[in-house]
């Protein structure tokens, strides 16, 4: 790795509150070195900010390895930046040369409501999860776990679609604010599964409704969600999820 | 107070059958008068939270991310032990116990770690039930891989991402529960005390993160499952937002901190690569099923390694270790890679850093087969350090990555404070000295699956419920304390970060209670604590107001506790004139510098309770008691 600094302009939404009005802060990222992540470079304008006696940046952030799904901010125009397939946590300011000028926002979208700053609230994924996310078992009284064949095939296709780290970035990309790519990753996974099956049909309905109830957009096949997903999530979950619904609607008469 | 552990009696494989029968239930129509409070939703938060809702209890469950599907339980890469024998290798209970005991240095409760291997089999049940895509065989049978300190493949996994994948099975239980009403979740609080009245664990108090506000919970119950304490060293592998604050507090409020200078220094981590930097990433224990760990043979060798000979490449952990090779635990392989940087063999540009090499591997299975057992570790890799591990090796250091110490708890997982159960990594229970890899996500499961569940019902059977509400007097003293010490840490208006600090104590404990360890030294640090909380509480500067979202001061809080936190971890590797495990004393080691234990002398838990700010805490023991296996020096040669 060659190590060397560049000279940024940040421009940085800062928002007091949901109720507040929000706006875009300049400030200057001096002598930034290009091992950096993209949050340990805000974390120096922090400092800075804090030693100047302002208010730092708020922004939400945890795991700092790409997976506990809680960092992301929209950058220059794309979620968690420029980088494919990399949460803010892992995009490196060796990405970026000197004099770059980079607008770094919040996830926008009806339903996320703004803590503060870059920080908004994702908590209608929970809610999705919760209207039907899950197999229906208990703790305990569970079959030996190879009585359940699944083929090595099908193990793997449930994983990709199980990598969802929740972090929005797919609400945040899509020009309806819809939560279809997040939702019908669970919705596959489980529908792929064996002990998924039972409920496939139920829970692709419970899920498409509590959707709609938390404000997420529709579906309108842009493929923008695919395209900033940062675990590259494919939207033939979606074609799946479509399926279960269908299905679900055959079999019931609320369809 | 004595230490009683509650062993039950009988022999090792039946006492937890015969515990199990012999506890006290509570009906199933009583369960929801009971209100049980579970703090953290991590591995072990999240399981006990779901399985205790799905008995019938009432439970309130709290987290300080923005959902419980971020505990760091998530990052958690190579897999779950299991002693299914689904290999035909060998595997049983009996040997996973004593791979874990003897992992453990001799140094954890026979009695637990036994019941550990016994639920171990359910938990992988459990998993899959829940439709957790652990990797298969073409046959359709789940796949297994070989981890530290075993000679049996007995880890299951999911890719590099099975703790994410647990912990999502975990979630999608208490997401149920939440449905159905029977979990309150407050996600984005942070526990800043508990509230113990009549001896027993009434509630807690917990800060609203988004708004500031000081709430109060009351409940039958408290149960911590709060994680480590590894960010006392500021750069670790845990998140960013791990802390002993909870554990801690509930420390100041009597309950006993046992073992607390056990902790694990993880051998294969991304090295350190600025002073800015914020966190340590982990690559996978499992990698070293394949990648083969070599430093220089001459010392000061900075040639790349593609020019470095096979006949000058030191493969250090296979030459020593023959049986285990390069598969030899956490703490002897972290101890080696130091001994042979200390020696001048280290790579990179710090010198800080030993190879850890797939091109074996590639050659013998080819490119493909080794994408897809580590694709996602060398692309996070790749990310990190911009170098790509198929074509040249990885650089590898150690770094803090788990604590063995936690919260004293008995067999029950209660704590000396009746009412106060903990579990995972927070409590001291299973790992003695020294964690094995996959073991981690083994004893969170198994602690909220199925032990908390059982024995939390012994403990409730002879409680009324509700007897202690938020309108006692306990409530309001805590929650007026906690209040004041956000307003103090606000008010002090000096000229240091709260970051500036926790730097400085990391590497205060990262030289002296790091990998190795000396009296001289722990003193040193015990005395440079003192100074640095002292200036802390004079010239931290901690920016924003109390009734806001505001990420400063929730540092400043946690890096106040830590600060007096790491003295009582120097006390107690102070204290410990052996080493065992990650408790390595440079004055204590064998002629080939292997950990050298004193059983005579050590051979106990130390449980240490707080007797007040400025006076020395007291050291209680609770012996441990070999019945079933002989103490030997361990060897994995």
């Amino acid at each position: 790795m060659t190590t060397k600094s560049i000279d940024i302009t940040l421009k940085v939404w800062r928002q007091k509150g949901p109720g507040h009005k929000g706006r875009l802060e300049t400030y200057r990222a001096d002598n930034i070195s290009t091992d950096m992540s993209f949050l340990e470079m805000l974390d120096v304008i922090n400092e800075q900010l804090t030693l100047d006696g302002r208010e730092p940046i708020a922004f939400d952030h945890d795991c700092r390895e790409g997976i506990c799904g809680q960092c992301g901010s929209v950058v220059n125009g794309r979620p968690h930046g420029p980088e494919q397939g990399t949460t803010l946590c892992q995009l490196h300011m060796r990405h970026f040369n000197s004099g770059d000028t980079l607008v770094i926002e919040p996830f926008r979208a009806r339903a996320f409501k703004v803590v503060k700053d870059l920080a908004v609230d994702r908590s209608p994924l929970d809610k999705i999860i919760q209207a039907g996310g899950y197999v229906s078992v208990n703790t305990g009284g569970t079959p030996d776990a190879n009585s359940i064949p699944i083929s090595a095939d099908i193990a793997e296709e449930a994983m990709d679609a199980a990598a969802c780290i929740g972090c929005g970035a797919c609400v945040a990309a899509c020009p309806n604010a819809s939560a279809m790519l997040f939702m019908s990753a669970k919705v596959s996974q489980l529908a792929l599964l064996p002990q998924g099956r039972p409920e496939a049909a139920k829970r692709a309905l419970a899920m498409v409704r509590q959707m709609d109830a938390c404000g997420f957009g529709n579906c309108s096949n842009e493929r923008e969600c695919e395209a900033e997903c940062p675990k590259q999530i494919s939207i033939t979950h979606i074609a799946r999820l479509n399926r279960e619904f269908i299905k679900a609607g055959i079999g019931s008469s609320v369809f | 107070m004595s230490l009683d552990a509650k062993i039950p009696g009988g022999p090792l494989a039946d006492k937890w059958d015969r515990h199990k029968f012999e506890l006290k239930l509570v009906n199933p129509a009583n369960k929801r008068k009971f209100n049980i409070i579970v703090v953290g939703t991590g591995l072990a938060g999240g399981s006990a939270a779901a399985s205790l809702a799905e008995l019938g209890y009432d439970v309130k469950s709290f987290c300080i991310q923005d959902t419980p599907r971020r505990a760091h339980s998530i990052a958690a890469q190579g897999g779950i032990n299991a002693s299914k024998n689904y290999q035909n290798d060998g595997d049983s209970t009996w040997r996973l116990f004593y791979d874990t005991i003897k992992g453990g240095d001799f140094r954890a409760r026979e009695a637990n770690v036994y019941r550990l291997a016994q639920v171990s089999g359910n938990i992988i049940d459990q998993c899959v039930a829940q439709g957790v895509p652990f990797a298969r065989e073409y046959g359709g049978t789940l796949a297994n891989r070989s981890f530290g300190g075993a000679q049996v493949s007995r880890t299951f996994y999911a890719r590099g991402q099975t703790g994410q994948q647990l912990l999502l099975g975990a979630y999608s239980a208490l997401s149920r529960q939440i449905a159905a009403g029977k979990v309150t979740m407050y996600p984005r609080r942070e526990m800043l005390d508990l509230v113990v009245s009549g001896g027993k664990a009434r509630g807690i108090v917990v800060r609203n993160l988004i708004t500031g506000k000081i709430e109060k919970h009351a409940a039958d119950a408290v149960v911590l499952c709060t994680g480590g304490y590894g960010n006392v060293f500021f750069l670790s592998t845990n998140a960013m937002a791990s802390n002993v604050t909870a554990a801690f507090r509930a420390h100041k409020r009597g309950a006993y901190f046992a073992n607390p200078c056990y902790t694990q220094i993880h051998p294969t981590c991304i090295p350190v690569h600025g002073t800015y930097q914020s966190k340590l990433t982990l690559m996978s224990e499992s990698l070293r099923n394949d990648g083969r760990v070599w430093v220089p043979k001459q010392a000061g060798d900075t040639r790349p390694p593609s020019q470095i000979p096979e006949s000058e490449r030191s493969y250090y952990l296979e030459e020593k270790y023959p049986s285990f090779g390069n598969l030899v635990p956490r703490d002897v392989a972290s101890r080696n890679a130091k001994e042979q940087c200390d020696g001048g063999r280290g790579v990179g540009d710090t010198g800080l850093a030993v190879y850890l090499d797939f091109a074996d591997a590639i050659k013998r299975d080819g490119r493909e087969v080794i994408a897809k057992k580590y694709g996602n570790l060398f692309e996070m890799y790749d990310k990190i350090v911009a170098d790509d591990p198929y074509q040249t090796p990885m650089m590898i250091y150690p770094a803090v990555h788990y604590t063995m110490g936690g919260l004293w708890v008995d067999y029950n997982l209660m704590s000396n404070l009746d009412g106060l159960f903990v579990l995972g990594e927070a409590n001291f229970s299973d790992h003695g000295a020294n964690r094995l890899g996959a073991s981690a996500l083994m004893q969170g499961l198994a602690d909220g699956y199925f032990v908390l569940p059982y024995t939390i019902g012994g403990y409730l059977s002879g409680v009324t419920p509700g007897e202690v509400g938020v309108d006692n007097q306990a409530f309001d003293q805590v929650a007026t304390d906690a209040a004041g010490r956000i307003d103090r840490l606000l008010s002090v208006d000096g000229n240091r970060t709260v970051d500036d600090f926790h730097r400085q104590l990391g590497l205060v404990m990262w030289d002296h209670c790091g990998m190795a360890r000396n009296d001289a030294g722990l003193e040193k640090a015990i005395g440079q604590i003192a100074e640095l909380r002292g200036e802390f509480w004079e010239n931290v500067t901690v920016p924003g107001s109390a009734g806001d979202f505001n990420q400063s001061l929730e540092r400043a809080g946690r890096v106040a506790d830590f600060l007096e936190f790491a003295e009582l971890m120097c006390t107690d590797a102070l204290h410990r004139k052996e080493s065992c495990g990650g408790h390595f004393n440079e004055a204590y080691q064998t002629e080939e510098h292997e950990a050298l234990r004193d059983d005579e002398n050590f051979c106990y838990v130390a449980a240490w309770n707080h007797t007040g700010e400025d006076s020395a805490p007291d050291l209680h023991k609770e012996p441990l008691v070999f019945e079933n296996v002989k103490l030997t020096q361990r060897s994995y040669k």
